[in-house]
Formats: structure tokens, C-alpha cells, sequence
């Protein structure tokens, strides 16, 4: 991670005093108002700000993604053969391949106007949000350990594992309304706590690596749900599936908007868990630590601070929140236990962090567009039948991107923070002057 | 578990008059493990015990020489297994009370009585209580042959510093790079050649962004596998899938049977009579093994692997090095890959490698990162897997999923210590940038 991180653009000096104590570090003799280079132009600092590298990447992965899916199309193909008589025509079917699909990507994760009232024009957006609600809480989780240094890859095994957890307590006991659905809540966080806090614990205790770790629970946890839905206990009666009787209404969390839409409440869940993460890591004691040993585990260690009690506490908390993640999948969106409940939501999760710079809010639009994106591509491959996944194409490729800016730069013809023309300009400048010196 | 791993680790000085600076450091972690799990064979395989008879057929009806089958009584077999295990637990208490390290017979004894114990008390419990044992050995390496070649990929990179989380993806596309090869050629050879340069292609991504733009390994390991399940999967679904082009029928590559080798009892037909991909993984481990310990480029790579810097100071290009190795690394993947499309299933599906890159992975740790460890442990893995097949065909009573867990749980047990320390290259994951 912290490579990554150090791969983020170092905003050029934009104050005259930062400016002009470079340029006097490059050319002692002048005066410092002399030879101050001038304020970057307003262009300059927009096309070098991290925001716009996103984006980019955002828009090179998305033509990647189109170019997969004209060179893929039927119709293209077959007007290829006679390219050179008329290439109009491939252009057209080429144009008309790549927009429909992300249109109707579009129309299906935002907005779709074909639809009769409110309610069907609005469903797409609300669908996309609660599909972003697991991807938020997951993606949460996997960001705070990755401010801690810690490569945490295993939230698939904490979502599973509060799944399982909240899945078994809501379905098996019967209890009054609040004190259900809160039960369920707390018992899902545990699940995926406990599962989180084992890794957290064996890398304290004995510097194994968590990438690996990670991995290996994952599949533990997968075989564990498919082990458990055999058992009495948890599947339904009479059924010879995997799949567990439905959660009782009481342990159910509320609908948002009313029954037409599957928005729960889970969603205002995850906003108070992103608040709460945000105010955690920036303003918090625990935060203060978890930052320090990311940064410097040694510097950390001498400092007083934990470490290894820090991963454990890092693991725990990752663990809860992808632990709220399965609470979301059983409680909000499915309602019952399967052996896919947790879909591909931990995987997804990680590049949710990744592509939100393990950051809180970035984390929380990021899950958002990762959600749009799933609600948008089952509506694309219903529509235009083009292949859901170039979904996975186009989100992996957002985050290579994102992670690689010299090669975003590069592409776009961007400038680059770290050595650009103003320092070259500077250094020729100076560079005579110098010689005069000596 | 740590914890007990550290109080048991006594350390015990000698009397003054003798040499005071000699420390003899006492582990009983091997004991204690052999004792627990002696009980536990003790416990279900003897005491409670189906009074049963278990069969276990030496040969095929088609092998040349036939050797009678083994037959065993379930609870006399237990009884004697568990107190050879309980024996071999004595032998690791006295050589851990003495300060030394437990014989590697003991060792070997003790997993193999534990492992035969447990297999006739799971055929035991099934409905039908004959199992093939060359089927048995030989499914696990045919389950084996891409879990090696993956590990073995991830080895080069490893011991070149690079941490290959990629291995899933490589196998993968080279399992579809087969496929359309193969089909488009018909030529099962054209398709493996097809699938080692697409797995190359996937090093490519993976060696140009973590080498050259410095990114996080695990991080392109990661996103390079949900790349080439997303890519393989749209191209399978939109491509491969219509039905007038041809593009998803390659032809298989061809059986060898060893002329002498193939006609020992048990293990020649498990060993040498197999597909050629065997015999290039027979060829491509041994090859591993000799050129990382005995040439200068194995020198070399171990070298980048450990100290980079040192190897930069004495004159070593570091970053091209590995970048060729990664390169190599995704050509042996390949032909893990292939064997997916061209020996076991005669179509590309989509992810059908189904975190056997992972798998993969966990060998190569459990195998301590070299060549035959590796080997041994993607057996055992293979082992774990075929068996979990057989006695579900047998209608055991042991949960299939409890097998499946098996090859993770050991890995976990590996990296944590638990089962001997397994401690991967220095320098592995971490970028190197010349000053």
C-alpha cells in the first residue's frame, strides 16, 4: 500500500512563499523575490489535481471497455468484412454497439426515462444504492487496514461469516421487534470481528502474513456456509438446497421508500458508518495510532504505541464492518442464507478502497460507482445483451489506472507534479548562474 | 497458540562448570502435536471403530502384472496405527526432552500412520468399503499437475522478489488462450504454446505495473485476476458461445505410456502412464530445481529475492532480471493453464480454474518456497481434493467440505508456525528502486 501511496501526485507549491524558497534553494545568490517563479497557471493546477487523474482513468478504462465491446459485436464484425468499401457503415454499427450498451448501463444504474411513472424512472438509482450498501461497509473496512499498513484481502470471509451469524439469530430466535433486528446487527458484527480479529491475532502473535492469511479464511469461511446450510440447524425444512429458512420480519431492516423499492435502511446505516470511520481515523486517538503505524511501524513502536495490539484492533474493527456488510446482504437485500451471499462483494471491495484511496468518503463514492456499475450492468445485459463482465473489465481497469498515474499521464498528456516544465525552466535558469558563482 | 508455542520453548542452562555459554532451547511443539493427534486416532480410529473389513485394490483389471487386493480389518488396522502413532509421540518427547530435533523418520512414520489410519476409518464409515488405490493416487495427480505449474510460477517470482498473486489469473487466460488456439489450429500442441504466451501476456501486466510503475504486488495480483475472469468471462459469453465459429472444441494433447516404467505395479500407472503434460511438469519442476541452485542464474535470482541491494552492488540489474523472471514465471503458468482446456476438460468455461491459482499459492508456502517442497505439498493438496471425490462416490459420512477446508487449514497451520515456520524471500513484495 504504501507504495501506492507514495505514488500519489505531490500538489506543486502553490503559495509565492513555497515557490520562492525553491527557487532560492536552487539559486542561493538571487534574492528570493528575483528569481520566484510565477503562480502556475489555473490550467496547469486543474490537469495536474488528483481528481482529474481519476477521472481519466475513469474514461480510459471505459474506451478500453468500449473497444472490447465493438470488436466483439456481431454486426460490426460483419460490416468489418467490407470495411473498405464502406467504412462508414462499421463506424455507425461500432458507434451504435458502444453507446447503447453504456447507455443502457446508464439507464440502469441512474435514470431511466422509458419508464411509465416516478417510481420505475427512479428505481435504477435506488437499486444502485442498495447494492453499494454491502460494497460501502466492506469497502470501509478493507480501507481502514489499509491505513494501518495492513493488506486486509479477506473481507469476502468477514461478510460470510457475519452472514452466517446474523442469518442464524435472525431466523432461529424468535424476539420482539427492535431488540431482534439489534441482536442481528450486533451478532453479524462479532461473526465478521471474530473472523477479521483471527487474522489481526496470528499476524500479532506470530508474524505470519495476512495477504496470505486472508486467502486461506476466505476459503474456510466459503466451505464453512456451504457446511453449515447441510447441517439441520440452518437449512430450510424440507428443502434438499443450501438455503436457509427466511429471517423473521422482526429481525428485517425496514424498507426506505416502501415496497417498491428494495432500499433499506441499511443505506443510512452506512453513511453513519462512513461518519463515523471519517471522525475515527481523522480526529480519534485510536485513528491517530492506526495512521502512525501505517506510516512507520518502527518509528510507531519507539514511539510507545502497540503494534502488534494495533493489528489486532484494526482486524476487529475491518472485521465488524464487513461483518455489517453481511447483516446488510441477510437483513436488507436477500433474507435468507445462501452460499452466495456474499457474492463477489469482498473482492469488490477491495478495489472500492483502492479506488477511493482508503479514504472514508472516497471509499463511500466509490462504492457508489461500483454499485451503479452492477445495478447498470445486469440492466445492460438484459437490454443490449452485451456480457455483464466487462463490468469486471472496466472496474479492474479503473484501478490499474489509478494506481499507475505515470502511465495516466502519459496517456492524457498530463502534467506531472513531480517534474515539470516550471522546474526545468528554473533548473536552465539557474544553472548559469551557478556556474557564474563558482 | 502462540502464546503455548512460547512458553513451551524452555530454555534451560546447563550447570556452571560445564560450558556456560551453550543454551539448549527445548521444543515440545512437534510432541505435543503428535500426542494430540495419536489421541485422536486412538479415540475414533481404534476405540470407537466400525468392526469392518476394508479393501484396498492394488491394480485395474487392464494392468499387466496383478497384485491381489488388500484387505483390512478396520478396527485391528486402527488399534496398530494409533499405537505406532502414539510410539512415534514417545520418540518426539525424548528427542525434546534431550534438546534435539525430532528424527525426520519419526516424522514421516507418524503422518503416514496417521494419514492411513484416517483413510480406513473414512472408507470404513462409507456405504461401499472397496477404494482403487492407483485411482485414488493418480486422480490426485492429475488434480495436482496445474496446482505444480502454478506454484512453480509463483516460485520464480517469489525468489526474484515479486509476489505473484496472479497465479489464478496466468492459469486461467492460459486456459482459454488454449482453447481458441487449439480450436482455431486443431492442434493441441499450437494450443499449448498459445496458452504459456498468454499467460505471458497477464505476466506482462503484472511485471510492467508493480516493476515499472511501482504499484503494489499484491494489489496488480489482485485486480489482474478480476481483469482476466471479467475479460475471459465476456469474451466466453460473446464470442466462444456462438455456436457457427469453432472456438471452443481444442483437440486434447496426447497420452504416454513409458514402455517398462508404466508397467509397475501401483505406481507405474500413476506415475508414467499419463498425459505428455505430466512428463513436461516432471521435466519443468527438475529444471527449477537445477537451475535455481546450481547455475548462475539461480544465483542470481535467489540473490534479487533476498538483498537486492547487494545484488544491484555487486553488479546484478536488478528490476531486468525480475522482469524476465515474472515473464518465465507466466510461460510455466501457461502450461498449468493448458491443462485445463486441453487434458482434463475439452472446453474453456467461464472461471473454471476456480481458485486453483490460490491453491497454488498455498503450496508453494507449505512447500517453504523450493522446488520439491512445492511438488510434495501440490500432491498433498491434490491428495486432499481427489479424496474428498472419492468418498463422497463412496458415500462417506465425512461433510465434503470439511476436506475442501483441509488444504487451507494446513497452509494457515504453515505460515503461523504451527507445522514447521515457513519464511518466504526477504525482499519478496517489496519494489526495488535504485538510489
Amino acid at each position: 500500500m504504501s507504495s501506492s501511496e507514495s505514488q500519489q501526485p505531490v500538489a506543486p507549491p502553490v503559495d509565492g512563499a513555497g515557490a520562492a524558497s525553491e527557487g532560492a534553494a536552487a539559486a542561493p545568490v538571487t534574492p528570493p523575490w528575483a528569481s520566484g517563479p510565477e503562480k502556475p497557471s489555473l490550467a496547469y493546477r486543474f490537469t495536474s489535481s488528483p481528481l482529474v487523474l481519476s477521472v481519466a482513468a475513469l474514461i480510459a478504462a471505459l474506451v478500453v471497455g468500449g473497444l472490447l465491446i465493438v470488436f466483439t459485436d456481431q454486426r460490426v464484425l460483419t460490416r468489418m468484412n467490407y470495411f473498405f468499401n464502406r467504412p462508414s457503415d462499421t463506424f455507425e454499427a461500432a458507434w451504435k454497439a458502444a453507446s447503447s450498451a453504456y447507455v443502457a448501463l446508464f439507464e440502469g444504474a441512474i435514470f431511466d426515462p422509458h419508464g411509465e411513472d416516478w417510481t420505475q424512472r427512479i428505481y435504477p438509482l435506488t437499486e444502485t444504492l442498495t447494492i453499494a450498501t454491502p460494497l460501502i461497509f466492506a469497502g470501509l473496512g478493507v480501507a481502514i487496514s489499509f491505513r494501518s499498513g495492513l493488506f486486509n484481502i479477506g473481507a469476502q470471509g468477514q461478510i460470510i461469516l457475519g452472514a452466517i451469524v446474523a442469518g442464524y439469530i435472525g431466523f432461529s430466535w424468535h424476539l420482539p421487534v427492535a431488540i431482534h433486528l439489534i441482536l442481528v446487527i450486533v451478532g453479524g458484527m462479532l461473526g465478521g470481528a471474530v473472523w477479521g480479529g483471527l487474522v489481526g491475532l496470528l499476524k500479532a502473535k506470530t508474524g505470519a502474513h495476512e495477504v496470505i492469511l486472508c486467502i486461506m479464511l476466505n476459503y474456510v469461511a466459503l466451505n464453512l456456509v456451504l457446511y453449515v446450510l447441510t447441517t439441520p440447524g440452518f437449512q430450510r425444512e424440507g428443502s434438499t438446497n443450501p438455503i436457509s429458512p427466511q429471517i423473521d420480519r422482526s429481525a428485517q431492516l425496514p424498507r426506505l421508500f416502501g415496497d417498491s423499492f428494495r432500499l433499506h435502511w441499511g443505506f443510512v446505516l452506512a453513511i453513519l458508518a462512513v461518519l463515523l470511520v471519517s471522525w475515527m481515523i481523522n480526529r480519534s486517538t485510536v485513528g491517530f495510532r492506526l495512521r502512525a503505524v501505517g506510516s512507520n511501524p518502527e518509528a510507531s513502536k519507539t514511539a510507545g504505541i502497540n503494534v502488534t495490539a494495533g493489528y489486532i484492533v484494526v482486524m476487529v474493527m475491518a472485521g465488524g464492518l464487513s461483518g455489517m456488510a453481511g447483516v446488510s446482504q441477510i437483513s436488507g437485500t436477500e433474507k435468507v442464507l445462501t452460499g452466495d451471499v456474499a457474492a463477489s462483494f469482498g473482492f469488490d471491495a477491495i478495489t472500492v478502497a483502492l479506488l477511493g484511496r482508503s479514504k472514508p468518503w472516497g471509499t463511500f463514492w466509490a462504492g457508489l460507482l461500483y454499485g451503479a456499475f452492477r445495478a447498470g450492468g445486469v440492466a445492460m445485459q438484459t437490454n443490449t445483451g452485451t456480457n455483464i463482465n466487462i463490468v469486471l473489465v472496466v472496474q479492474s481497469l479503473i484501478v490499474l489506472f489509478i494506481a499507475a498515474p505515470p502511465l495516466v499521464r502519459a496517456i492524457f498528456r498530463l502534467p506531472d507534479p513531480s517534474k515539470t516544465g516550471r522546474d526545468k525552466k528554473a533548473r536552465k535558469a539557474s544553472a548559469p548562474k551557478a556556474g557564474a558563482a563558482q | 497458540m502462540s502464546t503455548a508455542v512460547q512458553e513451551n520453548r524452555n530454555t534451560v542452562r546447563p550447570p556452571e562448570s560445564s560450558e556456560p555459554e551453550k543454551t539448549v532451547v527445548r521444543h515440545w511443539r512437534t510432541a505435543i502435536i503428535f500426542t494430540v493427534l495419536a489421541l485422536v486416532t486412538l479415540l475414533v480410529c481404534a476405540i470407537s471403530a466400525a468392526d469392518d473389513t476394508v479393501v484396498f485394490r492394488l491394480s485395474e483389471t487392464r494392468d499387466t502384472i496383478r497384485l491381489g487386493d488388500v484387505a483390512l480389518g478396520s478396527r485391528v488396522t486402527g488399534w496398530v496405527l494409533a499405537v505406532v502413532a502414539i510410539c512415534m509421540a514417545a520418540v518426539a518427547w525424548t528427542a525434546g526432552s534431550k534438546g534435539r530435533k525430532v528424527p525426520w523418520w519419526c516424522t514421516a512414520v507418524f503422518w503416514a500412520a496417521f494419514v492411513i489410519a484416517m483413510l480406513v476409518w473414512a472408507v470404513s464409515h462409507a456405504d461401499s468399503n472397496s477404494l482403487s488405490l492407483p485411482g485414488l493416487l493418480g486422480g490426485s495427480l492429475t488434480l495436482a499437475v496445474p496446482l505444480i505449474f502454478g506454484s512453480m510460477s509463483g516460485l520464480l517470482c517469489e525468489r526474484s522478489g515479486v509476489v505473484n498473486i496472479a497465479i489464478e489469473g496466468q492459469l486461467l487466460f492460459g486456459a482459454f488462450s488454449a482453447a481458441v488456439a487449439g480450436s482455431v489450429s486443431h492442434n493441441a500442441w499450437v494450443g499449448l504454446l498459445a496458452a504459456m504466451l498468454g499467460a505471458v501476456l497477464v505476466s506482462l501486466v503484472l511485471a510492467v505495473f508493480s516493476i515499472k510503475y511501482l504499484v503494489n504486488q499484491v494489489i496488480v495480483g489482485v485486480v489482474v485476476n478480476v481483469l482476466v475472469s471479467g475479460l475471459t468471462g465476456f469474451l466466453y459469453s460473446t464470442v466462444l458461445s456462438r455456436s457457427n465459429v469453432g472456438l471452443n472444441a481444442p483437440d486434447h494433447l496426447p497420452d504416454y505410456a513409458v514402455p517398462v516404467l508404466s508397467k509397475i505395479p501401483v505406481i507405474g500407472p500413476v506415475l508414467f502412464d499419463q498425459s505428455v503434460i505430466v512428463y513436461l511438469m516432471y521435466g519443468v519442476v527438475f529444471l527449477i530445481w537445477y537451475c535455481l541452485t546450481r547455475t548462475r542464474w539461480g544465483l542470481r535470482t535467489r540473490a534479487v529475492g533476498e538483498h537486492p541491494k547487494a545484488a544491484d552492488t555487486l553488479g546484478v540489474n536488478v528490476n531486468r532480471l525480475r522482469f524476465w523472471n515474472v515473464l518465465v514465471a507466466g510461460a510455466v503458468a501457461g502450461m498449468g493453464g493448458a491443462f485445463f482446456t486441453l487434458v482434463s476438460v475439452s472446453s474453456f468455461n467461464k472461471d473454471m480454474t476456480a481458485g486453483q491459482g490460490y491453491i497454488a499459492l498455498a503450496a508453494l508456502i507449505f512447500g517453504r518456497w523450493r522446488p520439491f517442497g512445492a511438488l510434495f505439498a501440490a500432491l498433498l493438496f491434490g491428495f486432499a481434493t481427489n479424496l474428498q471425490s472419492v468418498l463422497s462416490l463412496l458415500g462417506t459420512t465425512v461433510p465434503s467440505q470439511f476436506l475442501a477446508m483441509l488444504p487451507y487449514l494446513v497452509t494457515i497451520a504453515a505460515v503461523t508456525g504451527l507445522v514447521g515456520r515457513s519464511r518466504g524471500p526477504a525482499a519478496s513484495g517489496v519494489p526495488y528502486v535504485k538510489e
